[in-house]
């Protein structure tokens, strides 16, 4: 099984919130409401650039009451396999993409008493849904975003007009630091926390809560990755017969894709476990790059997830 | 298309059978002439036409006397019906769920008018009219999860989605194959499957809670799972073991072709849009031996795969005190001819 129900849809707003982040807003092209979805949910763009399909993953900032939009944030990325390059320079009112059904990687504990949601930067847009239900749920939380400076808080007014003196935040440019011990300190127990944004952040965000004596089963994060470039290779699949290249700028599983093979995805993003691929052979080392396989799985060299992770060698031969 | 509905029973004089129409469309789950455990899941996708596959949610001929049975089980029992405070999202998008597949494939039998949040719903088999605000629990008379299971063949469960597990912490549990909600709820995943003998170490549970974990809004699936039941009894719980235990004794040469029935759950699972929850429904279907018998390849096939079964499957479905003499009964309308592959009859 792979993506699954795709929705054509249009673009019916481009805000540009910050100096580097744009907000979409997208329509169905049918005419139909776009599906409802639980706050933390993504969708897998498609987007049809000249030479290739390039495919990223966006979370859901919110929908319209009458399901008419979707909107998701996009912020433009320096080390960009060309998604957010091509959302940014190439897209506007009117441009038709595709979008997958919405999926939940980051969602809400439903049996938690408080909810604690961080984020930084970019990583604000699936927290931002995350507040909104929470405050229509009338449930407590507290929210803390982390920017650069004012100027690129794309979502702070929103936020602080929304949700009052729920909301705290931080500025880079004013040594503001998110000082997570003493956030978690006398929180009431069942409370969880969320977290999304820069690797770095999160790591930082997620020690701090073990330090602080919290079970792994409250601490919540959504990573994304970027970094899927590297050498190229060539791949091999097996079942298809089919060999064919993997180009630095594309991923794996966007050269499988391109060699006409529907291999099975959800996140494309290391997380959801859906690509899962066993490897027949390798001529050279795996570079895992997903949060999902474990290390043993990792060391044993017998599975790769395609979304992400790839060879640094020649050749990598795959039972597809 | 009009259904004409049975007036039948599940308990003490058990009038139930099948028409011959439902006989066809019965749901046999055997595709070849032996049975193993599988993660047998497929798309719920439509399937032939007058097949309980055609539609997400199947109604057919005996369903206002299993609405019937269910008011009784819950009458006598309430706690066969629990939900935890958290699932009451999960609740109000089961009622859209079930509402509008049933309004929109027997609309000759229910009517769903939405007007916003203000929703009119019409039964008329069982002369329900209701008008009531979507979310809102006050305006129906019981909550949302009992109030439409009422109305719906098959035991639902609603299993919450946290810590890459699922946790059945909502269901209406009144026609079961021996297991109980009041003791499951609030358990996750491995645990109530825990005993479920061969299949873990399979790994079958680990590969199906992995696929769950990811099931997609827009993309239900559905499995079939089997037993057998005494008599055609669909409240077969732990809670009334001594109501029907003593059955599985009473099978006889004479009796096995109405008293033995083959069991089939159709189960389907719904990823649920609100909530992030899973729809987990159980349908029963029952068949006695000798309307099973009046499709041939059926007939063949059954006989062959109760007399194959490994002994610790027999004994994990209750089988074994009336196997022999069902393999016997049945060893008469097996002629030992081929049997073509698939599920449906010649």
């Amino acid at each position: 099984m792979s993506g699954g129900v795709e929705i054509p849809v249009r673009v019916s707003r481009v805000e540009q919130a910050t100096a580097t982040v744009k907000r979409f807003s997208l329509e169905a092209v049918s005419g139909e409401p776009l599906p409802l979805y639980s706050a933390g949910s993504h969708v897998v763009v498609t987007m049809a650039a000249p030479d290739r399909k390039i495919k990223n993953p966006y979370s859901l900032i919110d929908r319209a009451p009458d399901g008419s939009t979707y909107r998701i944030g996009v912020l433009r990325t320096r080390d960009s396999r060309g998604g957010s390059a091509f959302m940014h320079e190439r897209v506007e009112v009117g441009t038709e993409l595709s979008i997958t059904m919405p999926v939940n990687l980051f969602p809400i504990v439903r049996t938690g008493r408080k909810h604690i949601l961080v984020a930084g930067g970019i990583g604000v847009t699936p927290i931002y849904a995350m507040a909104e239900e929470l405050r229509r749920q009338n449930l407590p939380f507290e929210l803390h975003y982390a920017m650069r400076d004012a100027a690129s808080g794309a979502f702070a007014d929103e936020l602080v007009a929304r949700h009052g003196d729920k909301v705290r935040l931080y500025r880079d440019d004013a040594q503001e630091i998110i000082a997570v011990d003493r956030i978690l300190w006398r929180q009431p127990l069942g409370t969880h926390l969320y977290v999304c944004g820069p690797e770095g952040m999160i790591d930082a965000i997620l020690a701090g809560g073990r330090e602080a004596g919290w079970p792994d089963e409250n601490l919540h994060s959504e990573r994304f990755m970027a970094h899927v470039s590297g050498e190229p290779f060539s791949v091999r699949l097996a079942k298809a017969g089919v060999t064919t290249e993997v180009r630095p700028d594309q991923s794996l599983l966007e050269a499988i894709e391109e060699a006409g093979v529907d291999a099975p995805y959800l996140c494309r993003g290391g997380a959801c476990g859906q690509c899962e691929t066993a490897v027949l052979e390798a001529d050279g080392e795996l570079m895992h790059h997903d949060h999902f396989l474990t290390e043993e799985e990792h060391a044993s060299g017998k599975k790769i997830m395609t979304c992400v992770s790839r060879l640094k060698g020649r050749e990598l031969v795959l039972d597809l | 298309m009009t259904i004409q509905f049975k007036k039948e029973t599940f308990r003490d004089d058990f009038t139930f059978s099948n028409s011959p129409e439902a006989i066809r469309r019965f749901p046999f789950p055997f595709d070849k002439d032996q049975y193993m455990y599988a993660v047998n899941i497929e798309q719920h996708m439509p399937g032939p036409e007058k097949s309980p596959y055609e539609f997400p949610i199947d109604i057919d001929e005996h369903y206002v006397a299993e609405m019937e049975d269910r008011a009784l089980v819950l009458k006598q029992d309430p706690l066969r019906c629990q939900s935890l405070p958290h699932m009451i999202t999960a609740e109000w998008d089961l009622v859209e769920l079930l509402m509008e597949s049933m309004a929109k494939n027997y609309p000759e039998h229910f009517q769903l008018t939405r007007d916003g949040d203000r929703w009119h719903w019409v039964n008329q088999p069982l002369g329900i009219d209701q008008r009531f605000t979507f979310g809102d629990t006050a305006t129906l008379p019981c909550p949302p999860m009992e109030y439409i299971t009422r109305q719906c063949q098959g035991d639902f469960n609603l299993l919450d989605q946290r810590h890459d597990n699922l946790w059945m912490d909502a269901g209406i549990v009144t026609t079961q194959a021996d297991w109980s909600l009041d003791f499951d709820i609030g358990m996750n995943f491995m645990e109530w499957h825990a005993p479920v003998p061969i299949a873990h170490d399979l790994g079958v549970f680990d590969r199906a809670l992995k696929f769950l974990l990811n099931l997609q809004q827009g993309r239900p699936v559905r499995r079939l799972n089997w037993t057998m039941t005494i008599n055609p009894r669909l409240d077969t719980s732990p809670e009334n073991y001594h109501k029907w235990g003593i059955d599985r004794t009473t099978v006889t040469p004479e009796n096995v072709g109405n008293k033995v029935h083959l069991r089939v759950e159709l189960q389907a699972l719904w990823r649920l849009p609100r909530s992030n929850a899973i729809v987990f429904s159980i349908r029963a279907y029952l068949i006695k031996m000798e309307e099973l018998v009046t499709i041939p390849k059926w007939a063949r096939r059954f006989h062959r795969v109760l007399r194959d079964l490994p002994p610790e499957l027999a004994d994990y479905k209750g089988l074994t005190r009336y196997r022999e003499t069902t393999v016997d009964w049945l060893s008469k309308y097996d002629d030992g001819a081929p049997t073509s592959p698939g599920f449906f009859p010649d």
